[in-house]
């Protein structure tokens, strides 16, 4: 039997059953319009999130005091290790690759001026903040001398500590009490929006030394360093690691890469998307039920045509192709339409909530395809298999 | 053509072992054309569909064209039906969703032949049977006659040796039944051999041979020099 003759064949059966071929084929349709649209916003949101976190860039490898040995968070500042200092940052400013280094402290603090008060977070960071974390200046610039004893007091605001402190006045040069000290402004961030629920426009950014010192703290919560994109980041690590250790004596930091980071989110978020896709998947299985009982009553209701085929000299392989030819065409149809109903559904969700990403790679479309086929290749199986073993005599004298 | 030896069937039913054929002996010569009398139960079909290699003698030999059939597997019994036998029910037997003309292709489909060479035999075979102008028709549109015309071109559509009808007229009326006799007969001629099972006398009564069977068992033959 030639494959074209196969594929009419089938489809003869397809068209005389239209009815029931549409409701079964309609079971597998769900079951991918579900596994599609589930995927679609899966990834749509894996997208989302991984873009919010690679927004500073992914050239950034964090330093955190304290060694995670196992799981867990580390124990931090006030575990008994050596804090990271400025020292310590400064000591990585000159290795290979290495672009800017920032020492970060973090807290909370009252600010004051024009006789506003407001609680903000204080941010501690080192001159090359901005750069580092490619965030953009809208007014003024970033103090450019680091003196580590001697820092002074400057400050850039966070766009909305601007907005709500000076609105419209031009801050420049005005002073600024942040608990307590004086601080002369010096520059205005772009306003940049929350991220993961962190606003960083309700902020103010402070020379790091100051910072500790005004939150007492003895070390610093962490550095980053940006590297060359075109550098190994292992290789930055290893230069990074070594120099810290002959500065503490031991191993008593965290380094964490970005590109790590981003690694182990991504593939989270992988599980996430596969998750809600297997969720998806049940409605599938459904649709194979129906696939295996429309074939069971098929086999049942042709078994005098399955006796006349053998007895024009059908083979039993010829039999077994012709049902699950039949099987095939119905989930290919199927998951067709479901493909084009789930893509349609998830992209008229995005038209009408704009917030929620989408996104349906080929990739997903394609294996919601062939698992649609091997499903019905699966379900169309048993019943197949009983009709080529039919016996023909006894089949060819069924009613 | 056909010679059967010491052919024995037997059924299982329940724990009982049932004969349907007991140790039949019978020699068909090619362009020979015979008919199998018989009450039913007498075990004629089962010897039809034995012959037509549907089936497997439990016992003896079974030799068709010279070569012995009796023990092929699944595989090589469809490919000989395909090549060699071709076959006539009474209930027709037609695939109800599919044209005429797609019923007299359908053994051309299952052999492989290649669509141009279908399309000509197909042609052909609608012309020889007069249903040119039903060729597009399903087989509920077709008159009785019709259909079973429409399945005689389908059992000859790979021109078999051997051609095999199971009451070929017990659903049409006297005058089609007729008809339908005479376009067999008329392979005859054309050196097919034709086996007719029938428990019509005046159906049986036209083979130049005529075998009769009771309870498994040839129990006699009378031959005719001349067709009716």
């Amino acid at each position: 039997m030639l494959f074209p003759d196969l594929v009419k064949l089938t489809t003869s059966s397809f068209v005389a059953y239209r009815m029931r071929s549409f409701l079964t084929g309609l079971g597998i349709a769900i079951g991918i319009t579900a596994v599609i649209l589930l995927t679609s916003i899966g990834e749509g949101l894996h997208q989302f999130v991984l873009s919010e976190f690679s927004q500073f860039g992914t050239n950034i490898i964090t330093i955190q005091p304290g060694k995670t040995k196992t799981h867990g968070g580390n124990v931090g500042v006030f575990g008994s290790v050596r804090p990271l200092s400025l020292e310590d940052a400064d000591a990585l400013r000159h290795l290979p690759y290495v672009e800017n280094v920032n020492p970060s402290v973090m807290g909370n603090a009252e600010v004051r001026a024009n006789g506003k008060t407001r609680r903000t977070t204080v941010l501690g960071e080192g001159r090359d903040f901005a750069e580092a974390f490619t965030m953009k200046v809208q007014s003024g610039s970033f103090w450019t001398d680091e003196d580590n004893e001697q820092a002074r007091a400057l400050v850039v605001l966070g766009a909305k500590v601007n907005q709500e402190l000076f609105a419209g006045q031009n801050p420049l040069g005005s002073y600024l009490r942040v608990g307590g000290q004086r601080y002369r402004v010096i520059g205005v961030m772009e306003p940049k929006g929350q991220i993961l629920g962190f606003d960083m426009d309700d902020t103010v950014i402070i020379p790091a030394a100051r910072a500790m010192e005004l939150l007492n703290r003895s070390g610093l919560i962490e550095m980053q360093v940006s590297y060359r994109a075109s550098a190994d980041v292992n290789a930055v690590i290893r230069s990074i690691t070594e120099r810290l250790k002959d500065r503490h004596g031991s191993e008593d930091f965290t380094i964490i890469s970005q590109e790590q980071a981003l690694e182990v989110l991504g593939s989270v978020l992988d599980v996430i998307t596969f998750a809600v896709g297997a969720l998806g998947g049940i409605s599938l299985l459904v649709g194979a039920v129906g696939i295996l009982t429309i074939m069971t009553m098929a086999v049942t209701e042709r078994t005098s045509e399955i006796g006349l085929l053998r007895a024009l000299g059908a083979r039993e392989r010829q039999v077994l192709a012709l049902f699950l030819g039949e099987a095939m065409l119905l989930s290919a149809l199927g998951g067709l339409a479901g493909l084009a109903l789930g893509v349609g559904i998830a992209q008229g969700l995005h038209l009408l909530f704009p917030a929620l990403p989408v996104h349906t790679p080929w990739l997903f479309a394609v294996l919601a395809e062939l698992s649609a086929v091997t499903i019905g290749l699966a379900a169309g199986v048993v019943p197949a298999m009983r009709a080529a073993r039919l016996d023909p005599v006894e089949a060819l004298h069924a009613e | 053509m056909i010679r059967l030896e010491k052919v024995s069937r037997s059924f299982t039913v329940g724990d009982q072992q049932v004969a349907a054929l007991r140790d039949i002996d019978l020699d068909i010569a090619a362009g020979d054309y015979v008919s199998i009398m018989g009450p039913s139960g007498s075990g004629k079909s089962t010897l039809l569909n034995l012959i037509g290699l549907l089936d497997r003698p439990s016992s003896g030999t079974y030799r068709l064209d010279g070569g012995d059939v009796t023990d092929l597997t699944d595989e090589q019994q469809a490919k000989v039906r395909s090549e060699k036998v071709g076959f006539v029910f009474q209930a027709f037997h037609l695939v109800p969703r599919l044209s005429a003309a797609m019923n007299i292709e359908l053994p051309l489909i299952l052999a492989g032949i290649s669509p141009a060479e279908r399309k000509t035999r197909v042609a052909q075979l609608l012309k020889n049977y007069g249903l040119t102008d039903r060729a597009d028709h399903r087989p509920d549109q077709l008159s009785g006659g019709q259909r079973q015309r429409v399945a005689i071109a389908r059992a000859t559509s790979m021109h078999p040796a051997v051609l095999l009808a199971d009451e070929p007229t017990g659903n049409l009326d006297q005058a089609t039944g007729k008809e339908v006799m005479n376009l067999l007969e008329q392979l005859v001629a054309q050196q097919v051999t034709l086996i007719v099972v029938t428990h019509d006398p005046a159906i049986g009564g036209r083979a130049k041979r005529q075998v009769r069977m009771v309870d498994g068992q040839i129990t006699g033959e009378n031959k005719s020099s001349v067709l009716p």
